[in-house]
């Protein structure tokens, strides 16, 4: 039998094997790309990022607002001095209604003197005029449509595969965009190396199997951490989502944060 | 350093009212005066490109005086453009990356080539069509330096034959044609940068493109008034008044429109009153107050608009010399007021904390490279450029004839 070979089905084949050998080599670039985006943010070496989904949620009812977490993540990260965090605690008070008023809660007071590193003072309403009070950790929302990384203009802001949203130091412009477009406040344009910063969860520490440094001097586990891809059912994280009803910060924005919180109130934005 | 002591005498500690999030109670917005110049100055070229278009494309004979002046400061202002920007970054060397290895998810990531593509494909082609001609004659009748960088110009096409010039004519009128849209892209786009993020309220919205694209027309225009003028004071000659009533009429129209949209903008926040309205209100009428509501909306559009407004109801009515100063003064007014509107939505949208909950304050500092002294040598050196430019292609005296 006589085979025919059309010229057009001659193309496609020398295509598809040119296709073919140009794949392996754009694939491995790509994949050292990666590797080396993910080393720039301290991953550790052989760390498969596909392996992983981590995960951090707050259980507002344990944070007691020491700081401690906020102080851990500074020195842990070097994060610069001054009004810069990687991740921060909020007081929130919301006052009793006045007497006679018709709202069922008065004003809502918020504060983070040093991002709460320091702890809290006393607050500056009596005792007796407060309905609730309560801290509220913040850090990277980890948002699964980031708009941070929507908007870096080199793509020095990356979602790794892992969950976390990173940035290639030697590749970001400082140009603030992503810090702009962050509805969180959770980046910030470092003084020291001109370029965006933000919680990386500790990846020089999750990649080595550690927990970040705020989970880890957390004295009430109001902060917990996890991995979504490795945890049986009794992990702490598996429980935290088990046991409360959870919120997300700014929904309505369609960042789909995964950091969920459990136990705070309408006024946290 | 430098910084440090020159601002000592008049430093100011940031204040904050309110709570804002710890990471933004830095002592200046992170996009400063820099970033206001970046759209305002890009703002400026495509509406005076969009001004030349008006007599390349739609033929208005009346508006021929400007035309060439309209190319040039599009010209000048575009070489100036991204300055700001770059002196801005974090790190400008690496400002190439935004075209090797650009994201192109970002609104930003395209900066670089619809700049390429104004400069190159648009503005350079369609000045050098325009004056080939002239860049061959010049360069026969001029000797020295002026005659070879006229030489140089004509980028050794020295045919002046009927079929050649012609050729010119019809490809600088394509061009034109193609450089329409692409103004409306260099400038729509600078508006969906701000448009584009949903995290700032004051920002995130589909009319910004729009707004950004009419203010940039209104802009322009009265950039090629004040500029015509200028140079007529200087060259102690009168103003061609056809021109400059044709130019004040369509400065009008597009000034109404500009309003119009402007207006429809805050007609939809003051309805809608979304969760962000009670800041954005604050932030309005008393953050914003001087340079929202007297720099903008008074000086910047009211008053403009009854000027040029009077001017198209009674023109025949109103001497020439008082038409003279009041497009002079429409014009003047239209470009201090597009300055405070960058103003407002660049620094405005971060006067506020994204917690909804405070305020933070900006006070410029003189020296460094976010202060005063350098936003003035930024916005000054285009009109320097344009110096020079109209020198060189505009000059009274065509190069080489005899005064």
């Amino acid at each position: 039998m006589k085979s025919h070979v059309s010229r057009r089905g001659m193309m496609g084949r020398i295509g598809a094997v040119l296709a073919g050998l140009l794949a392996g080599p754009v694939a491995r670039t790509v994949r050292a790309a990666v590797s080396k985006g993910l080393a720039s943010a301290g991953a550790a070496p052989g760390y498969e990022p596909a392996k992983h989904k981590w995960v951090m949620a707050i259980d507002a009812n344990r944070c007691i607002g020491c700081g401690l977490c906020a102080q851990a993540c500074k020195s842990e990260n070097h994060v610069p001095a001054g009004p810069y965090y990687r991740t921060w605690i909020e007081r929130y008070i919301i006052l009793k209604p006045e007497a006679g008023a018709d709202r069922a809660r008065g004003e809502t007071l918020v504060d983070s003197p040093e991002g709460g590193m320091r702890g809290f003072g006393q607050p500056s309403v009596a005792a007796e005029r407060i309905q609730h009070s309560f801290f509220v950790p913040k850090l990277c929302n980890l948002c699964a449509h980031s708009p941070c990384t929507q908007a870096c203009p080199v793509g020095a802001t990356f979602d790794s595969p892992d969950g976390a949203v990173l940035i290639d130091p030697k590749y970001c412009i400082g140009c603030g965009f992503c810090i702009q477009a962050c509805p969180y406040g959770c980046r910030f344009l470092s003084p020291v190396t001109h370029t965006a910063e933000k919680c990386t969860l500790c990846y020089h520490r999750i990649t080595r199997g550690l927990k970040p440094a705020c989970v880890e001097v957390c004295p009430t586990q109001a902060r917990v951490f996890g991995d979504l891809k490795n945890s049986a059912p009794e992990d702490p994280i598996r429980q935290f989502y088990q046991n409360n009803l959870v919120q997300a910060l700014k929904p309505q924005l369609g960042t789909d944060p995964r950091l969920f919180y459990a136990g705070i109130d309408k006024e946290v934005r | 350093m430098t910084n440090a002591i020159t601002n000592l005498v008049v430093e100011a500690m940031p204040r904050f009212e309110g709570y804002v999030y710890p990471n933004e109670a830095t002592h200046q917005p992170l996009w400063s005066v820099l970033i206001v110049l970046y759209p305002y100055i890009t703002g400026l070229v495509a509406g005076a490109f969009i001004m030349a278009s008006l007599v390349r494309v739609f033929k208005v004979k009346a508006l021929e005086p400007v035309y060439r002046l309209s190319l040039l400061t599009a010209f000048a202002f575009l070489l100036g453009a991204p300055l700001p920007l770059l002196c801005h970054l974090g790190h400008p060397e690496r400002c190439y990356e935004v075209m090797m290895t650009p994201h192109l998810t970002s609104p930003m990531a395209v900066f670089g080539f619809i700049y390429a593509w104004y400069l190159m494909a648009v503005l350079l082609l369609e000045l050098w069509f325009d004056y080939r001609q002239d860049f061959v004659q010049w360069s026969r009748n001029t000797s020295g330096f002026r005659g070879i960088l006229y030489r140089a110009f004509t980028l050794g096409v020295m045919d002046e034959s009927k079929e050649a010039v012609g050729l010119d004519m019809k490809l600088g009128w394509i061009i034109s044609i193609v450089g329409i849209p692409s103004a409306f892209l260099l400038h729509g786009y600078v508006g969906f940068i701000f448009g584009s993020i949903k995290a700032n309220p004051w920002w995130g919205n589909p009319l910004m493109p729009i707004i950004f694209i009419l203010s940039a027309i209104v802009s322009g225009i009265a950039l090629c008034v004040f500029n015509y003028m200028v140079l007529m004071w200087v060259r102690r000659r009168s103003p061609d008044m056809r021109c400059l009533d044709a130019m004040g009429m369509f400065l009008f129209y597009a000034l109404v429109m500009d309003a119009a949209i402007e207006g429809l903008d805050w007609v939809h926040r003051i309805y809608s009153a979304d969760e962000a309205f009670q800041i954005l209100r604050e932030l309005a009428t008393q953050k914003l107050f001087y340079t929202l509501n007297l720099g903008q909306v008074l000086l910047g559009t009211a008053v403009p608009l009854l000027l040029l407004g009077t001017l198209q109801v009674l023109r025949r009515r109103i001497p020439e010399a008082a038409r003279k100063r009041m497009y002079f003064a429409g014009s003047a007014l239209i470009l201090l007021g597009v300055l405070a509107m960058r103003w407002n939505v660049v620094i405005g949208g971060q006067l506020f904390s994204k917690s909804l909950r405070g305020f933070m304050s900006y006070k410029m500092d003189f020296a460094g490279m976010e202060g005063w002294f350098m936003g003035a040598v930024l916005l000054a050196l285009p009109f320097i450029l344009l110096t020079v430019l109209v020198k060189l292609f505009l000059a009274e005296r065509p190069p080489g004839r005899a005064p």
